[in-house]
């Protein structure tokens, strides 16, 4: 191991208190508000959890009400994601598409979020029909939103409609009011808006922590790849910071609705406003966990001085860092972007962190960018990250080793509303199309899209934000840009297929899965679309050889996904599940599952809500809302075995320049796995096994995680199923699966 | 000869558990060894001795985000 040692002699000093203010026009923008609807409610704190109620906005017609939360929806949905599903089921007919005024966009915490005694509680789960999917996406976020709304009185915001003016939805849960406001003038991208608001609506400097704002950029409107912000007032630094629901296009809904911003103020924050079932077992919980942290992070994955961005190198270790779009899983240069590096260039004498009492405080801030293209060219920004998603999509994928530009491309992707993970595989894809001549200058309309060449890279970013040129083609995402170019005639249509990183519309995060067939079903076996927050099995898989056959993959490949999908429900941060162990984790049984932290979780949920689970009944009550999202995507028209198709780069080598780079494992997993004799071979008759073989096995994949999953050959979960999981209590569920049995 | 992770590794005199991490390149903070079946504790890495024949376990923890 090499685990990195903190020096604080390394740390850059920079002033993390300066960067440019944008609060000059303040007063004329708030002059030009108007009030479109206003309502009053009374506020609520939360008891044991929930408060019962959600709130209905539609933009389009202003109607606002108030709206029942059931104990049906808290037995079978639980919250967060699950409230998110529910909702938009309801909302949306099989035709619907995101675009129609009746897709909605839910915002929910969950039961446990907002607690403050233990690490990770802040998520808010947000939920809609996607852009680039046509199924329903959720993508969990930090910052104050959620818990803020929940402790105003809200369990969930379902917000509908489509607007004909830009509007801002502020909900004041200390006043006890609902408006909706015209907002003409207000600025567009993310770090300008948040801010200006974050003034706006407080009503003195202490009052800033109790605001949050959700908001996008520019490229939201331009593109599909639109995300959500989700900010909070940092006091120590005396700056908004944000958080990103980034995946499936969100932003790109919330702008095709007209909606500007969405602004909650909630009251203080204090000790226990979830008013909890036994404060006393969250309190114990809390108080060891924080010791193991304290204890054991610094000697193993430094999580308070790194972030996610502590697996940089040891992704590049193990050949799973994606590099040159998924091509290679290493570099030379991956020192230029690695952890001792931002460990020297990301703040380290405040405290971070995106909820209170969170101290894995993971969140770190890189202070004092002077910005060096584009609208902001000159200001001194702070950037949140990058983690480790960031630094490998924006950074090696694309060829980029220049920390700054890294940054900046962070920077704008930030605050023009673009998702990181998905500009980093759609700009990857870009730049090999560019390599292999798919793409030319002509066709990129004058960028030069080589890899590395962060200047254009930026560029394109920047045509996204204003919807012009090459950029607006890019922001459809990797399905219609390969559909385009194929359409086109500019490329072998396999080729492109093969190496454009998405399924289900979606792009692929940032994990090479070439040699975890696991994996391989943990990015495309999946609800959403290949996000690694399902399953990331890669180690288990492919370093522990812990899943020799099939059917031992597919169990991973059933609780996993199942076990992750609970902390979505319910508030958490995945992140201080397994991102240290306590010391004794070791002797424990099923050590991988970290026992001790799923304990802590049970603990968590039943002192909260004062339902006693254990962590068989955690794992059921994601089952319920898991096959019930499956379902949904069959209602959508997707959801089948045709939909978890994988594209050939996640399974293996397609060109011939990445099978000769890694040629002695290629070889020797033809003699040994597929009993034939590589010498006799040529190049195109070995890359042809491995396709062959490679294929095959993904199929076998397939068909023992839709067994396990309770689901038939088609991957329709089986009216057996619903039974056991309590949903045959929905006829409209039932009829949608009994279409495809 | 011994076995790492079911994967063949030679063996030298004197090979310690750290030996085989660094020959492996195991750079991963959160790992679980065994060596035959024994647990051994990070603090006795550099001192462990690995035998000749030896089945070493080296379980990555899962990481991700």
């Amino acid at each position: 191991m090499t685990q990195f040692v903190f020096d604080p002699t390394k740390v850059m000093d920079i002033d993390f208190t300066k960067r440019t203010e944008y609060l000059e026009g303040l007063e004329a923008i708030k002059a030009a508000h108007k009030v479109l609807k206003e309502i009053t409610f009374t506020p609520s704190l939360p008891d044991k959890g929930y408060n019962n109620r959600s709130l209905y906005v539609n933009v389009g017609t202003l109607e606002v009400k108030e709206k029942p939360v059931t104990q049906q929806m808290k037995d079978v949905f639980i919250g967060g994601r699950g409230f998110g599903l529910w909702h938009l089921w309801n909302a949306v007919k099989p035709t619907t598409r995101w675009n129609d005024p009746e897709n909605e966009i839910i915002i929910s915490p969950g039961p446990v979020a907002g607690i403050t005694q233990y690490a990770g509680t802040g998520k808010s789960l947000v939920v809609s029909l996607s852009p680039q999917t046509d199924i329903p996406i959720d993508s969990n976020v930090g910052g104050y939103f959620g818990p803020l709304l929940k402790f105003s009185g809200f369990d969930a915001l379902e917000i509908q409609g489509k607007s004909e003016c830009d509007v801002i939805v502020f909900i004041d849960g200390q006043k006890g009011i609902i408006r909706i406001e015209e907002a003409p003038q207000d600025p567009v991208d993310s770090h300008v808006l948040a801010e200006v608001l974050t003034h706006m609506y407080a009503e003195n400097q202490a009052d800033m922590v109790n605001i949050s704002v959700v908001c996008t950029g520019a490229a939201a409107e331009h593109s599909l790849v639109g995300m959500l912000n989700f900010s909070w007032w940092d006091l120590r630094r005396g700056c908004i910071r944000l958080k990103q629901a980034g995946r499936g296009g969100i932003g790109t809904v919330f702008r095709n609705k007209k909606i500007r911003a969405i602004v909650c103020r909630g009251p203080q924050v204090k000790g226990d406003l979830n008013h909890v079932a036994d404060f006393e077992t969250i309190a114990k919980t809390g108080i060891k966990y924080h010791k193991e942290i304290r204890t054991n992070d610094p000697y193993q994955c430094m999580m308070r001085r790194n972030g996610t961005a502590h697996i940089v190198e040891i992704m590049d270790a193990y050949d799973l860092l994606p590099t040159h779009n998924f091509q290679y899983g290493s570099h030379p240069d991956t020192h230029k972007i690695d952890s001792a590096y931002w460990q020297s260039r990301c703040t380290q004498k405040t405290v971070d962190g995106c909820w209170y009492g969170c101290s894995m405080a993971c969140a770190k801030g890189a202070d004092g960018l002077v910005v060096k293209t584009g609208p902001y060219k000159g200001h001194t920004v702070t950037v949140d990250g990058p983690e480790y998603e960031n630094a490998a999509g924006l950074g090696s994928n694309c060829g980029v080793f220049d920390p700054d530009y890294l940054l900046e491309l962070n920077f704008y992707c930030d605050t023009y509303g673009i998702c990181t993970i998905t500009y980093g595989t759609l700009c990857a894809f870009v730049m090999e199309c560019y390599q292999r001549g798919i793409l030319n200058k002509e066709r990129t309309g004058g960028l030069d899209m080589t890899w590395g060449n962060a200047e254009d890279d930026l560029e394109m970013m920047h045509q996204m934000a204003r919807g012009e040129g090459f950029g607006v083609i890019a922001g459809q995402g990797v399905k219609k840009m390969k559909e385009l170019f194929i359409k086109n005639g500019w490329g072998d249509p396999q080729l492109i297929n093969d190496i454009g990183m998405e399924n289900k519309g979606l792009e692929y995060s940032q994990y090479l899965s070439k040699e975890s067939l696991a994996q391989q079903g943990g990015y495309a076996l999946t609800n959403k679309g290949p996000q690694h927050d399902e399953a990331w099995l890669i180690f288990m898989d492919m370093v522990n050889k812990q899943l020799p056959t099939f059917e031992a993959k597919a169990e991973a490949l059933y609780y996993f996904p199942l076990f992750r999908t609970w902390f979505g429900l319910n508030g958490f941060c995945k992140l201080p599940w397994n991102d240290v162990v306590p010391s004794n984790n070791a002797q424990q049984p099923e050590a991988h599952k970290i026992p001790e932290h799923v304990q802590n979780y049970v603990d968590i949920f039943s002192a909260t809500t004062g339902i006693k689970i254990d962590k068989d009944e955690l794992i059921h009550q994601s089952a319920k809302v898991y096959n019930f999202q499956r379902v949904f995507n069959i209602r959508m028209g997707k959801g089948l075995r045709k939909d978890d198709h994988a594209p050939f780069r996640s399974l293996g080598p397609v060109t011939s320049e990445e099978y000769l780079s890694r040629q002695e494992r290629y070889d020797k997993q033809i003699a040994e796995e597929m009993k034939l004799d590589p010498t006799a071979m040529t190049l195109e008759e070995k890359m042809a096994a491995h396709r062959s073989w490679r294929q095959g096995r993904y199929e076998q994949l397939t068909d023992a995680v839709y067994k396990r999953r309770g689901w038939t050959p088609n991957g329709v979960p089986t009216l057996e199923r619903l039974k056991e999981l309590g949903l045959d209590v929905f006829p409209e569920v039932v009829d949608v699966v009994k279409l495809h049995l | 000869m011994i076995q790492v992770n079911g994967d063949g590794m030679e063996w030298q005199d004197g090979l310690t558990v750290r030996g085989v991490l660094v020959y492996r390149n195991f750079r991963f903070p959160l790992l679980i060894i065994t060596v035959n079946g024994e647990l051994i504790q990070p603090k006795a890495y550099d001192t462990t001795l690995v035998p000749d024949e030896a089945e070493v376990q080296v379980i990555h923890l899962m990481s991700g985000g």
